[in-house]
């Protein structure tokens, strides 16, 4: 039959060589490879915008920003103050928009999810291949117009966009009336449309392309965190549309949504924001979930300890994510009732994510841990993300974030669960695939190297914010009074530390490549028991061809 | 005093013995040696409390830090237990035990009972904070790029004024007015009366806070907030705007000076004739764009 023929004939087709094989690419592994490198290239401009600013905080007064602007955006000598204090805005939202949208979601869902989530579930690829193109190609798009907003103008006399990854309005409406504002919230829009078809090619994918014996409740916990994170993508990415093209509309074509002056309100874009924006957190945090169940198990070489428990624990994080968000917003005026149902609720998130930590615990103990470096990086992650959780049950507390709110123990408390929690687990998830990815071994001293670099590092970035926080510095200020300097400057050098992390670990990968040590199917050992495993490193163009048939009930 | 000799003592050891006493502050000493209206040099608490509520958050806080210094405790002494038991040399053969019910159950209502008991204190804080006993005086704040504008009520005196930060050619005393906190114009209040604070803005969003009186509120333009509080102690207390609101959002401090009655009588009768002039009846936000 012609339908047969055709279907055939395509898997005899010549993999596509050069930037055809990219740029034209349906093929989930080549594209979940773009992914990884795009968040790579994102997360060093991320990275260095922040140490710029770490730069600037080492001392109190202005020293860098003023020069800066005069540098990057050439402002006369005279306005260099003004518009390096503005510049600096400009980089404390650019960090966090590149490190969120273009370092942490690509590197996670976009990256490990789409290398791993159909070979998990024994598919031979996405749903919808050419979407999941579509996908990634928007995503350089997006960064593009953010870089753009850079250098055109926001507030008069400055370029960019200093109204924080919140953008609020008034400040980021009639507060930045340049087009700098317009652009970021075009690739927001970009970003997000980008987001919503990876949601939906991961739900259609996990939902029906499972391969025969492959049930729901046997399907690898990454897969499981994936689907979540996939969920509250797919129902969370439209409000955050909606808002800014409200935005949008009130700066461009003369509403009124969020200006009182027409009836509007601020505080209607806060909720709309956070409706999106406490779901992203979890979307941030989800998939590194996965990815350390995974690594724990392997290297403890025993099965997930309370596998439902697990896989239900997610869910649970997931849907009580959607009703807490006004936790962000405790000091805007919410009347006593509405803050007391947010702190039950948020409080009530302490429960699944405990039992995730004690899950993990317990898939170690009684183990037969080999400590290589990707659970070297898993451990850390729990130890961490610990400490970031439970800064997290002081906040909720809206009493005690009356004190504490916009100050730098925030800053401290989701640097803990997001840089120190979300980026071990992408490095986590970066030595324990890449022998898998690339079929090359990456030498275990490497990645012990560089964790203890950036455990180190991180710790001595972030923990002397606590105090900060506690002794009242607000966050995204450019110079702060001097009794803070002592903490700060400790703060700093930990940046630096961390920093020297990054480029020890891009040596190694470079390293690495250069020196082509093969891998082998499956590097970890008897504890290694999910799919990919099963498959040569790296795996062929198109796996499983004869779909494979689950029977155990591995995880 | 005993804790800063403690101090000095624990710093001589470097790092570590440095890591040691700020645990040893974090969880017994809390607020021993925080500064009252600013931070203090290497501090690592809250800034000493000014108000009953502040008193109330600083000490639920304390409460908070020996529950979560404990969790963290107990889940690194597990780790560890992992790492030093049963890694592969120790523990050669892995057992395969992947469900314990009872063990589920307890690490799922142990952590309800820990919230529970938390949850309590934090509701009664909660609800301290939203109760406005009756005012003795109500004042205006007023958020502006890049300054505040205070309005005392009308049966408080009824005076309006704007505070600037001070620059640095205009500091001429750096011990009693501190870079980035020192204010021309300073609010000033009488010791223990109760004073409601109006909070809204002209322009963009901003952010009042005094940490000593452990309140913060944010100023939203079209929208007027309160809060309260009650100054025990006398002093000059600092706030720094708290919400993003442009170039010069570091540069808006806020600051409330806490006098006795007769002191405060002799200010107002100053203050309503210096600010005489910039007294008006029509309300400042009207008069806005």
């Amino acid at each position: 039959m012609a339908y047969a023929a055709e279907l055939n004939s395509d898997h005899d087709h010549a993999i596509p060589t050069g930037w055809r094989r990219y740029v034209y690419s349906t093929n989930h592994k080549d594209i979940g490879m773009m992914y990884l490198w795009f968040a790579l290239f994102a997360g060093i401009v991320g990275g260095l915008l922040s140490v710029a600013m770490r730069l600037e905080l080492q001392e109190p007064g202005i020293q860098y920003f003023n020069g800066l602007a005069q540098l990057i955006q050439g402002a006369s000598p005279e306005t260099a103050m003004d518009v390096g204090k503005h510049l600096y805005n400009v980089f404390v939202t650019a960090h966090g928009l590149i490190m969120i949208f273009f370092m942490v979601m690509p590197a996670l869902i976009g990256g490990f999810a789409n290398w791993f989530v159909p070979i998990m579930i024994g598919a031979p690829d996405m749903a919808f291949p050419r979407m999941n193109n579509v996908s990634f190609w928007l995503l350089p798009a997006a960064f593009l117009l953010l870089i753009c907003s850079m250098f055109v103008e926001g507030p008069s006399g400055a370029n960019g966009v200093g109204g924080g990854w919140t953008i609020y309005p008034p400040l980021s409406t009639t507060g930045q009336p340049g087009p700098a504002m317009d652009f970021a919230i075009l690739g927001l829009h970009i970003a997000g449309a980008s987001s919503i078809l990876g949601a939906i090619n991961f739900i259609t994918t996990i939902f029906n392309m499972r391969a025969p014996g492959m049930t729901l409740h046997r399907m690898p916990l990454f897969a499981w965190s994936v689907l979540v994170t996939a969920f509250l993508l797919l129902l969370s990415l439209p409000v955050l549309a909606g808002a800014i093209t409200m935005l949008l509309t009130d700066r461009n074509f003369g509403t009124s949504f969020f200006s009182p002056a027409g009836g509007g309100d601020p505080i209607l874009f806060q909720h709309l924001f956070w409706f999106f924006g406490h779901p992203e957190v979890y979307i941030l945090i989800l998939p590194a979930f996965g990815i350390i169940s995974h690594i724990v198990s392997t290297f403890s070489k025993k099965p997930i300890f309370g596998y439902l428990g697990m896989a239900y624990a997610m869910v649970a994080i997931g849907a009580v994510g959607f009703v807490v968000w006004a936790h962000h917003m405790f000091n805007s005026g919410l009347s006593l009732a509405t803050q007391q149902f947010f702190v039950a609720a948020t409080m009530v998130i302490a429960v699944p994510t405990g039992v995730k930590i004690f899950s993990w615990i317990a898939t170690m103990w009684g183990g037969s841990i080999d400590f290589k470096a990707p659970m070297v990086w898993a451990v850390g992650f729990i130890f961490l993300f610990t400490v970031g959780g439970v800064t997290g049950v002081v906040l909720a507390n809206a009493g005690v974030d009356r004190t504490l709110h916009g100050t730098y123990y925030v800053i401290a408390h989701f640097h803990y669960v997001l840089s120190l929690g979300a980026v071990f687990a992408v490095f986590a998830g970066w030595y324990y695939w890449f022998p898998k990815m690339t079929g090359y071994v990456i030498p275990n001293w490497i990645g012990i190297v560089h964790f203890w670099i950036s455990f180190i590092g991180a710790n001595i970035l972030f923990f002397p914010q606590h105090f900060l926080g506690l002794a009242g510095m607000p966050r995204r200020y450019v110079d702060y009074p001097d009794s803070y300097a002592y903490w700060n400057k400790i703060s700093s050098y930990g940046s630096y530390i961390f920093a020297f992390g990054i480029v020890f670990f891009i040596c190694g990968v470079v390293y690495t490549y250069r020196r082509k040590e093969l891998a082998g199917n499956n590097p970890w050992g008897e504890g290694a028991t999910t799919l990919e495993w099963t498959l040569t490193s790296p795996p062929p163009y198109h796996q499983f061809e004869t779909l494979p048939r689950i029977t155990g009930s591995d995880h | 005093m005993p804790v800063m000799e403690l101090k000095t003592i624990m710093m001589k050891r470097g790092f570590f013995g440095m890591l040691a006493f700020n645990a040893f502050t974090l969880l017994t000493v809390g607020n021993a040696f925080a500064g009252y209206g600013m931070g203090d040099d290497r501090q690592m608490g809250m800034q000493g409390s000014a108000t009953p509520i502040a008193a109330s958050i600083s000490s639920f806080h304390d409460m908070l830090n020996w529950i979560i210094f404990s969790i963290t405790i107990f889940v690194l002494a597990l780790l560890l237990i992992c790492i030093f038991r049963f890694n592969s040399k120790a523990n050669p053969t892995p057992s395969k035990t992947t469900h314990n019910a009872a063990i589920e159950v307890a690490w799922t209502l142990v952590p309800v009972l820990i919230l529970v008991v938390i949850a309590v204190p934090s509701f009664r804080l909660l609800k301290d904070q939203y109760t406005f006993p009756p005012a003795d005086l109500t004042i205006k704040a007023v958020g502006n790029q890049w300054y505040w504008g205070f309005e005392y009520a009308k049966d408080s005196g009824n005076i309006k004024f704007d505070s600037y930060m001070l620059s640095d050619k205009d500091r001429t005393d750096p011990a009693t007015q501190p870079r980035l906190l020192a204010v021309d114009n300073e609010v000033v209040v009488p010791v223990n009366k109760v004073v409601h604070v109006q909070v809204t803005a002209n322009d963009v969003l901003h952010s009042f806070t005094i940490p000593s009186f452990g309140i913060r509120m944010d100023a939203v333009p079209g929208r007027l907030n309160e809060t309260w509080f009650k100054a025990t102690r006398e002093g000059i207390y600092y706030g720094q705007c708290s919400e993003l609101c442009g170039k010069d959002h570091a540069f808006m401090p806020a600051a409330i000076r806490v006098v006795s009655d007769t002191k405060y009588a002799e200010w107002l009768a100053g203050a309503q004739k210096k600010f005489a002039s910039t007294s008006d009846e029509s309300p400042r936000v009207a008069a806005a764009k």
